[in-house]
């Protein structure tokens, strides 16, 4: 059907070239754009439908019975279950901690980095290699900085008195030390973005500011802020649309219920407690709140691209 | 003031670069550290206070790639003083190689590494080569609806990988695809397709439209100034699409975790594995971590430059 849409419009495209001299351009955009939108529907749209046909049944993958059709039941169970909330708000929780932190700390960075000083391109590639590596990994070692009795964190840490924090299995303290290893891994990817920014802001206006001597802050809060805004909100856009998706790295570091995001409770639903059908009407909701984050992330987008 | 910089810039200066070079330890301590610790020895790994200087070993690399079971009585001193150098580290820590006859037993770590390098280097031909194509179609002809396409494309990256993974597991499962090299390649390719569309198009928007109607009135048909004229300009592009796709396939995890276990499984789910397991070392799981971060590490810094458009899925352009 969505296919059939291209090929109904496809009259609007006048063939340039006779088909003596070879293909349409007709024929050659389609050739090119349809196999890479049909194999996106298959393998992205059709599990989705799949896996609502599901949402409706008891099935359970583990075991030889066939699915039952049960109507909305999964739905009602998940909506009125207030352990679904707690992870949504463990998930909140969990966004903001680490996606403000990226953010103060990425363009703390950026400011520091503004200026012409030697070996700033070896500085600022190596600052950002943490944001290339996989976060399966990353996870893994962090757990071993956090080691409470050998791990350096706490080794660092010691001289301010904090040297005896269990971070991983503290209830307290294990989605924090989550966080913060996602800090340390996306503040680079929002110190790139602000450089850019930053690097963009057109030196005249310092100079102008400079003569009339104005202020570091009233320089900072007039001229810099708001020029950077714009690449700053793609960031943030970005990091919190990551973040909500958290998987590899709380599934990895902490077994705790304190840092069960959405993402490690659906896969404990599915791939652990084999309620297929209820794992499916939860990825249904988990959906609905993905669409309208990405709605709100799109109109900003444009917003900045406008710009 | 004549000069640029007054007293008080430069030692605001000097303050911003003593605390740039504070952020570089802070940032770098935790790779040291892994690299650092995949060159110790079991006893130096987990010493209180931490050891930063010590004498660099490669018995964790060898303890990688081998099979090995706990000495249960001390080794012969014949059988140790006959057995090659990496095999008396391995002795000398307690352990002992498996061997099948006079072949050493490999660990599972190169097949998973190996798995890692096929589904990646797969997934990312075919992404790249579609993505290709497609970013080219968008680019050059006029698309109903263009931008719903290209946000449809986009959309497909948007779901936690769990979401899709459920279904994807279902599927697989009826056609017998799951735990399959073909199976993760086929994901790959899907969520690396949406990148390189996005990201090649804004390479393909960069090359200048009169070429090709230069090429096109010399007679060339549009096939052939595809191919003669527009690839080879967008060849900067495609290598950097290319090697993004690859750390992409390469870093996965959440899909490898749920669709595999073991004989297409990669690295990423497989290096944590080995924690809790009967042989748990430290040093081991290090340097199976180093060796599979080095060649990211490496195209971090062949992509310097491309790394703002690409991890902005080409949103942003410098």
């Amino acid at each position: 059907m969505a296919v059939g849409n291209v090929a109904a419009a496809a009259a609007n495209v006048r063939p340039s070239r006779s088909a003596a001299s070879g293909m349409s351009d007709l024929a050659i955009r389609n050739l090119f754009i349809i196999p890479t939108v049909a194999f996106l529907i298959v393998f992205n749209i059709f599990p989705l439908l799949y896996s609502l046909g599901y949402s409706f049944t008891d099935y359970r993958a583990s075991l030889n019975e066939p699915a039952n059709f049960i109507g909305l039941q999964n739905y009602r169970e998940l909506l009125a279950d207030p352990f679904i909330w707690t992870n949504f708000a463990i998930t909140a929780k969990y966004v903001i901690v680490s996606v403000g932190g990226q953010m103060i700390v990425g363009f703390g960075l950026a400011m520091l980095l503004n200026r012409s000083f030697r070996f700033k391109g070896l500085v600022t590639t190596l600052l950002l290699l943490p944001m290339m590596l996989s976060m399966a990994v990353v996870g893994l070692f962090w757990k071993l900085l956090y080691d409470p009795s050998w791990g350096i964190v706490n080794y660092v840490l010691a001289p301010l008195g904090l040297g005896h924090l269990d971070w991983l299995a503290d209830p307290n303290l294990a989605l924090y030390a989550v966080a913060i290893t996602d800090i340390w891994m996306w503040a680079p990817f929002v110190m790139l973005l602000s450089l850019a920014g930053l690097s963009a802001v057109p030196q005249h206006l310092y100079e102008a500011a400079a003569i009339d001597r104005a202020g570091w802050w009233f320089t900072f809060t007039r001229i810099t802020l708001p020029l950077v805004t714009p690449l700053l909100l793609i960031a943030l856009i970005f990091r919190t649309m990551e973040a909500f998706k958290t998987f590899d790295l709380a599934f990895i570091m902490s077994g705790l219920n304190e840092t069960e995001l959405i993402s490690k409770r659906l896969y404990q639903m599915a791939f652990r407690e084999w309620q297929t059908g209820k794992s499916c009407a939860f990825a249904y909701i988990v959906l609905i709140v993905v669409v309208a984050i990405t709605n709100i992330y799109i109109k900003y987008l444009n917003k900045a691209k406008e710009r | 003031m004549a000069a640029v910089t007054s007293p008080r810039q430069r030692i605001g200066n000097g303050v911003a670069i003593v605390a740039v070079l504070v952020a570089v330890v802070v940032f770098l301590t935790p790779i040291y550290w892994i690299a650092s610790t995949s060159f110790k020895s079991r006893a130096v790994a987990t010493t209180v206070p931490p050891t930063v200087f010590f004498t660099p070993e490669v018995t964790p690399f060898i303890k990688l790639f081998t099979k090995r079971v706990q000495l249960t009585k001390p080794v012969d001193p014949e059988v140790y003083d006959a057995s090659p150098w990496w095999e008396k580290r391995v002795y000398d820590g307690g352990e002992r190689i498996l061997r099948v006859g006079p072949n050493v037993q490999l660990s599972q770590y190169p097949n998973r590494f190996i798995n890692s390098l096929i589904i990646a280097i797969s997934s990312t031909a075919l992404a790249v080569a579609m993505g290709t194509f497609t970013a080219y179609g968008f680019s050059r002809f006029r698309v109903p609806a263009a931008n719903d396409w290209l946000f449809f494309i986009l959309s497909t990256r948007m779901l936690p990988p769990v979401v899709i993974a459920i279904p994807m597991f279902l599927m697989y499962r009826t056609v017998g695809m799951t735990d399959t090299h073909l199976g993760l390649i086929i994901l790959y390719t899907a969520f690396n397709l949406s990148f390189a569309v996005w990201l090649m198009k804004g390479f393909m928007d960069e090359i200048p439209k009169e070429y090709e109607e230069a090429a096109l009135v010399d007679g060339y048909t549009r096939m052939q100034a595809f191919f003669k004229i527009v690839l080879p300009e967008a060849t900067t592009g495609i290598a950097a699409t290319a090697v993004f796709s690859f750390i992409i396939a390469w870093n996965e995890y959440a899909f490898a975790l749920m669709l595999t276990n073991r004989r297409a499984q990669t690295a990423p789910p497989f290096i944590p594995s080995q924690v809790g397991s009967g042989l748990h070392d430290w040093t081991v799981i290090a340097s199976g971590s180093f060796l599979f971060l080095l060649p990211v590490a490496i195209f971090t810094f062949l992509l310097r430059g491309h790394l703002l458009r690409g991890v902005t899925f080409g949103a942003i352009r410098k």
